[in-house]
């Protein structure tokens, strides 16, 4: 609620640096963010447009669309959005379901809740590229058990590094990434969680409602909007992060496993191809603003609804 | 409210469920790392190694680069950490205690930082870089960690200045305190949890960064750890052993700064935490 403040007048107001006071705390950040993203940003958008491969330095210039239509005609780039999505889905799917799960199991407290929580949290701080290569070491058949599992309960053939087949291997950056985003959605849900009143639990206990009925009607349209807007936030976020991707399959094998992001970096990191790394980049930022804009409209409209 | 016990048992079995899945990829890590390499192949799949050894240990402190790279991680996260906080206070400070024009367009902009794909900057930063002698360098990956992360601390130290109620502003002012004296003799003392957990979230950042260091950095000497230990795997030689050693030692930091920002993980994730 806005309460008013009576705010005391300063003597001798310095009107200009009052004035100038916000900008000058604000404008560090701003310049920084300027010179090392916004600026790089447009640099990038003109680099989509010319022919700029690092190792044909004569045939470098303006290009037109041709890096547009490569892509436009480039398999593994439609894989790769293909790819996104499968990857940012499944991941967000269970990271959630998996999340709330674990916010459920907190939110009544038992002893030595705070150290439970500090070890089950812990895949959070552990860096990507630690996760990542963990993940496929767990995987490799020589020196990780889960292929002897997976082969030993009939869930594979035989004791292969799922990494290694093309027709699977996304699954395997998929279940790190799961591993590791549990606790973000735990995390954040157990705040909205143990932000219920609990007179809401009593009266329906008193009522008779049963622990479903509960979860259904008090629970559940509490935590929907956090669910909402973490789900969103996370889905642009997912789509983003390569890294897992890079260090556990390289994109590969046979570019099988590229999501947008990983093959740009294969395309400016490998292949050195410049100009094309930009086009592809510029589509994903555009596809992306796309899918916050819609978002927001649904959102929007949901809030006027409810 | 009264439970039943099988859900009591229900529950312990799940909470272990995902305590083991939580643990058992770091658990399988230092296991292999303690392992002494004869028993390596033979004992790969057993739960317990049947002996133990610290050799991969102290073979990667005497043997390889990693001590380098390690210390260049420890540089990197730290400076950044540092530069990120400052001007994050700054900026949080504005937002939090100042109304001025373009303030919600300056939020935006500092959000929209968050959610568009960096490897979109990759190549044109680099090339900044190469131009202005920032490449291969760590001074060159402190800049652009701290451009990075500094949106998101904003927004973090912005949830503490928020908590400190603007009475003490007042009250302090009233004392004959100018507005500033006011800010960062009064105020920002009051936040010291928050820049100290900010400090952690931006640390932790800056130490899992993975590909705008593969880009910007080429060296044996100026590599971070995420790079020399890929770089280490690429090599082909595989030790086991000494990798999994390696990277038990990569962890520590981390485990540690998250001992110490756990109280703070929730507004740290809200404020929409840059590793996620």
């Amino acid at each position: 609620m806005a309460t008013t403040i009576t705010r005391t007048p300063q003597p001798k107001p310095r009107a200009l640096q009052v004035l100038l006071e916000p900008y000058l705390y604000v404008s560090p950040t701003l310049l920084l963010l300027g010179l090392t993203l916004f600026v790089p940003v447009l640099i990038g958008i003109y680099y989509s447009f010319i022919h700029f491969v690092v190792y044909e330095p004569l045939n470098h210039g303006f290009a037109g669309l041709e890096n547009y239509i490569k892509a436009f005609n480039d398999p593994i780039f439609w894989l790769s959005l293909r790819n996104t999505v499968v990857w940012t889905f499944s991941s967000l799917v269970f990271q959630l379901l998996f999340g709330l799960g674990l916010a459920l199991l907190l939110v009544t407290p038992f002893p030595g809740q705070k150290l439970y929580q500090a070890l089950v949290f812990l895949p959070w701080a552990v860096p990507a590229f630690l996760s990542g290569l963990t993940w496929s070491w767990l995987f490799n058949p020589v020196i990780g058990p889960l292929a002897h599992w997976a082969a030993a309960l009939g869930l594979l053939p035989n004791a292969d590094n799922i990494l290694a087949d093309p027709s699977i291997a996304l699954i395997g950056p998929i279940i790190a990434n799961i591993w590791f985003g549990i606790p973000f959605f735990a995390i954040t849900l157990l705040a909205t969680l143990t932000a219920i009143p609990k007179e809401m639990y009593e009266a329906a206990d008193m009522d008779g409602a049963s622990s479903w009925q509960q979860f259904r009607f008090i629970t559940l349209p509490y935590i929907a909007p956090t669910i909402v807007i973490t789900a969103l936030l996370r889905t642009v976020w997912i789509a983003n992060f390569s890294d897992l991707i890079w260090v556990m399959t390289g994109g590969g094998p046979a570019d099988a496993t590229q999501i947008t992001s990983s093959y740009i970096f294969t395309v400016a990191y490998n292949k050195l191809d410049y100009g094309y790394a930009a086009a592809i980049s510029v589509i994903l930022l555009m596809l992306l603003i796309l899918y916050a804009v819609i978002m927001l409209r649904l959102r929007s409209r949901l809030e006027v609804t409810t | 409210m009264k439970r039943k016990p099988l859900w009591l048992g229900a529950r312990a079995v799940a909470l272990t469920g995902y305590l083991v899945f939580a643990l058992f990829p770091l658990y399988w890590i230092v296991k292999i790392a303690l392992t002494p390499n004869k028993s390596l192949y033979s004992e790969a799949l057993l739960p317990f190694p049947t002996s133990v050894t610290f050799d991969n240990f102290t073979n990667v402190f005497a043997n390889t680069p990693f001590p380098t790279y390690f210390m260049n991680s420890v540089i990197v996260s730290l400076s950044t950490a540092f530069f990120a906080t400052i001007l994050a206070s700054l900026t949080a400070a504005a937002f939090s205690r100042y109304e001025f024009r373009f303030k919600n367009t300056i939020a935006f902009i500092l959000l929209l930082t968050q959610f568009f794909p960096l490897v979109i900057v990759l190549v044109p930063l680099f090339r900044v870089l190469v131009g202005i002698g920032l490449v291969d360098n760590l001074w060159g990956l402190i800049v652009v960690y701290t451009a990075i992360n500094t949106p998101f601390a904003t927004f973090l130290m912005k949830s503490f200045f928020d908590a400190i109620p603007r009475e003490l502003d007042e009250a302090a002012m009233i004392d004959g305190c100018t507005r500033i004296q006011a800010l960062w003799r009064v105020i920002l003392p009051l936040t010291l949890p928050g820049v100290a957990a900010t400090l952690g979230f931006v640390f932790t950042g800056a130490w899992s960064e993975l590909l705008f260091s593969l880009m910007l950095i080429n060296s044996e000497s100026q590599k971070t750890f995420a790079v020399g230990l890929l770089s280490f795997i690429q090599k082909g030689a595989v030790n086991w052993g000494q990798m999994m050693a390696a990277s038990t030692i990569a962890l520590i930091p981390v485990i540690l700064f998250f001992g110490f920002i756990q109280r703070y993980l929730i507004r740290g994730l809200t404020a929409g935490a840059v590793k996620g």
